[in-house]
């Protein structure tokens, strides 16, 4: 039988590395991301993970023993935030190309100037385009249960792909909810152990990450893109084969009270959690608004996300990122290029949310879908700044 | 010195193995010495060998998709990493042999790069990397610049030398700064090995990287490697440039074992450094003045080798 505790989400997090079996962990602090990497070295010190615990100098070098361990066949585990992602960059960028199955979870913060260790999601989007397969998760639940999601999807030989799982900073790692807790024997029955296709062993050389002559960039970057796309239906397929052993279905996008809805809000992590009180408070008024959560930010889930806002005459888009210069937040860019293509597409209103772990309450929710509401040729606007 | 490289012939040459693990067809420069000593060091690490390697003039001009010179597996990811993602193999090794999911074997985990990406850029990784304590090999490829990018100055470009941000000019003549010591910093790490080599004398570096990978724990060598491009030196001089470098002081071959040092050469005279000097473009600005201080400070370098050898002798 599952078991049902409280339990902080880092913990929970870490537990689930465990029972996943992580072969190589590499480990640097930083807020809020540390109390995970704290856990697992608990953990393999008191030997109930048998892991290779590699405290590294630098996030820089804790994505490069991912690569390394990776590429040698281990199943390899790291985590950071803001700061640290902005360091390992180069590696989270090479790591995707070089398609290997490593897992990473990302405590979102904002990244500086000013230094803030609040939660944001200035980190996430400056990798945005890096070709990682990224979820963001709602509660500590969800975030316990991708660790398993995401070593599957990403070592599935259709795959092969780095996964990574935002999860929202002090809002979702420091809390502590309730979270059922997986038999090992249906974890080890969902996630066999890892069996890579290439590995570097002396037995089969291979000469991995050669250097790309022009004349075969463009058609390695063409191949990298059409194999991420194709990794979707294999991670619906996880998705599904997890909901059948657990009962917790997950889908690309999640719609709530979205059912005749003519105002749509998009969020996407912890505030989905919020803004569904919002939406009952609204709904209770007889309001017709719904909310669509963004749970599957890359690859983007085009058709699943047209489908759920089908009907709406305004969307509402609410990032915690600012794309300084451009349009509005990097959410609402994208949610903007998703529906041009239809020819009646809803108005798009963006409001900037939730900067270096300012709070969003549920009645922010109800006031920015009265101003979007109320204000026609609205583009976007940073929310809640105090004058 | 011939008496030595006589001496070493005798044996050495007949056990070396006919078999190559870095092969002809690679593109570097000819009488480029970096890629014999990529050689030489394959040579002896032989088959069981993994390498991580750097970005640099090695992976440009060993594997250039879908080519590759290399008959063992190899790894390359960025610049400055190379030492943390050996560190990644060689854990990620050792955990799933213990788990039972590959058979037990001796693997050598080696990283390479060159010095740029050594004693600059990669040195935080290597530094880690030592201090982890990790069962691997690093060798640093040195000749002295980054000469992948155009030959431009590193912290292990030696003083005075032309490179192309320290040019020779009217007021500044070349690198201002003295070559920044790797392998004692890497010595510092309180590493079980680390060593010098240079492949003008060939026995000698495969003897050392054959030991660097039979010594658990981590080891490091630093191989002075001609780059008759970046140096501005004919071809057919490199292997003899190699043996003035040492023969003059300027890289003394050593061991430190265990924290002993030994040197693995013991040159009873030094010969002057202008002799190293006059076959090379990048020095041909050096005056008198700058030649004199070059040579004193060599001396001095040298004498404090001496000084360790003896103070870490045995008995
Ligand atoms: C982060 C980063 N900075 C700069 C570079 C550009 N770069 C590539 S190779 C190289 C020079 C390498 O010099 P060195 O390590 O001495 O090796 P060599 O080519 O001399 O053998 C430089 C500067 C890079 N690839 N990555
Ligand atoms: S530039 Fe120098 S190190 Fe690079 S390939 Fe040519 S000779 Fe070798
Ligand atoms: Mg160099």
């Amino acid at each position: 039988m599952a078991t049902r505790v409280g339990m902080e989400v880092s913990i929970a997090a870490a537990e689930a590395v465990k029972q996943a079996n992580a072969d190589v962990i590499a480990a640097y602090p930083i807020t809020p991301q540390t109390h995970i990497v704290e856990h697992l070295s608990e953990l393999v010190n008191n030997g109930e993970l048998d892991a290779e615990f590699v405290p590294v100098e630098s996030e820089h070098s804790a994505m490069s023993v991912c690569v390394g361990s990776s590429a040698a066949g281990a199943r390899a585990f790291t985590c950071t935030s803001s700061q640290g992602l902005a360091l390992m960059s180069e590696i989270v960028y090479a790591a995707a190309s070089l398609r290997l199955p490593i897992l990473m979870i990302l405590a979102n913060r904002s990244l500086n100037s000013p230094l803030s260790i609040w939660n944001d999601h200035s980190d996430v989007m400056s990798i945005r385009d890096c070709g990682w397969i990224q979820v963001f998760a709602e509660n500590g639940q969800e975030v316990y249960d991708h660790v398993f999601i995401g070593f599957r999807v990403a070592e599935d030989r259709n795959v092969l792909n780095p996964f990574m799982i935002n999860i929202d900073g002090f809002i979702l790692t420091h809390v502590i909810e309730p979270v059922e807790l997986l038999e090992q024997e249906v974890v080890d029955r969902y996630l066999p152990p890892y069996q890579p296709l290439y590995r570097l062993h002396p037995d089969s050389p291979v000469s991995i990450g050669c250097f790309g002559p022009p004349v075969l960039f463009t058609e390695a970057k063409k191949a990298q893109n059409e194999a991420f796309c194709k990794t979707m239906p294999y991670i619906i397929k996880a998705w599904q084969e997890f909901g059948d052993l657990t009962g917790r279905y997950y889908h690309p996008i999640e719609t709530y009270r979205t059912e005749e809805a003519q105002t749509i809000l998009i969020t996407q992590g912890s505030l989905g959690e919020t803004a569904s009180i919002a939406i009952d408070m609204m709904r209770e008024k007889g309001e017709p608004v719904g909310l669509v959560k963004i749970r599957l930010w890359r690859p983007f889930p085009f058709e699943e996300f047209r489908k759920a806002v089908r009907g709406a005459e305004l969307v509402v888009v609410m990032d915690r990122a600012v794309s300084y210069g451009g349009p509005g937040g990097p959410l609402a860019g994208e949610i903007r290029s998703a529906l041009y293509p239809q020819e009646d597409h809803p108005r798009v209103v963006n409001f900037i949310i939730g900067l270096g772990g300012r709070d969003v309450s549920p009645e922010d929710f109800v006031q920015m879908a009265q101003r979007a509401k109320a204000t026609p040729g609205q583009w976007y606007e940073i929310y809640g700044v105090r004058e | 010195m011939d008496k030595y490289l006589d001496r070493l012939g005798i044996y050495a040459a007949r056990l070396v193995s006919q078999k190559e693990y870095f092969v002809p067809g690679h593109r570097a420069c000819q009488g480029c010495a970096e890629a014999l000593a990529v050689r030489l060091m394959s040579k002896a690490s032989r088959t069981n060998t993994v390498i991580a390697c750097a970005t640099g003039c090695i992976e440009i001009f060993s594997s250039p998709f879908p080519l590759t010179s290399w008959m063992v597996p190899g790894i390359h990811v960025a610049f400055e990493n190379t030492a943390a993602v050996a560190s990644g193999i060689e854990s990620g090794l050792k955990a799933i042999m213990r788990k039972g999911r590959i058979p037990l074997k001796k693997i050598n985990v080696v990283g390479i790069a060159g010095d740029g990406g050594t004693s600059d850029i990669g040195l935080q990784a290597l530094s880690g990397a030592l201090e982890r304590g990790h069962n691997m090999v690093y060798v640093c490829f040195d000749n002295e610049a980054y000469m992948n990018t155009g030959i431009q100055r590193s912290s292990s470009t030696p003083f005075g030398a032309s490179t192309t941000t320290s040019p020779a000019g009217k007021v500044v003549p070349g690198q201002t700064t003295w070559k920044k010591n790797m392998p004692e910093i890497a010595a510092a790490h309180d590493i079980p090995y680390v060593a010098t080599a240079c492949p003008s004398y060939p026995f000698d570096l495969m003897e050392k990287v054959r030991k660097a990978a039979e010594i658990e724990g981590p080891a490091y060598i630093h191989i002075l490697s001609v780059c008759p491009t970046g140096w501005r030196l004919p071809p057919e001089l490199s292997i003899h440039a190699g043996r003035l470098a040492v023969e003059t002081g300027v890289f003394p071959l050593y061991e430190v074992e265990r924290g002993r040092y030994k040197l693995s050469i013991d040159l009873p005279e030094l010969r002057p450094v202008q002799e190293y000097f006059r076959i090379q473009g990048r020095f041909r600005h050096l005056t008198e003045e700058m030649v004199n201080k070059i040579q004193r400070r060599v001396r001095e370098e040298y004498e404090k080798l001496k000084k360790k050898v003896m103070m870490t002798r045995e008995g």
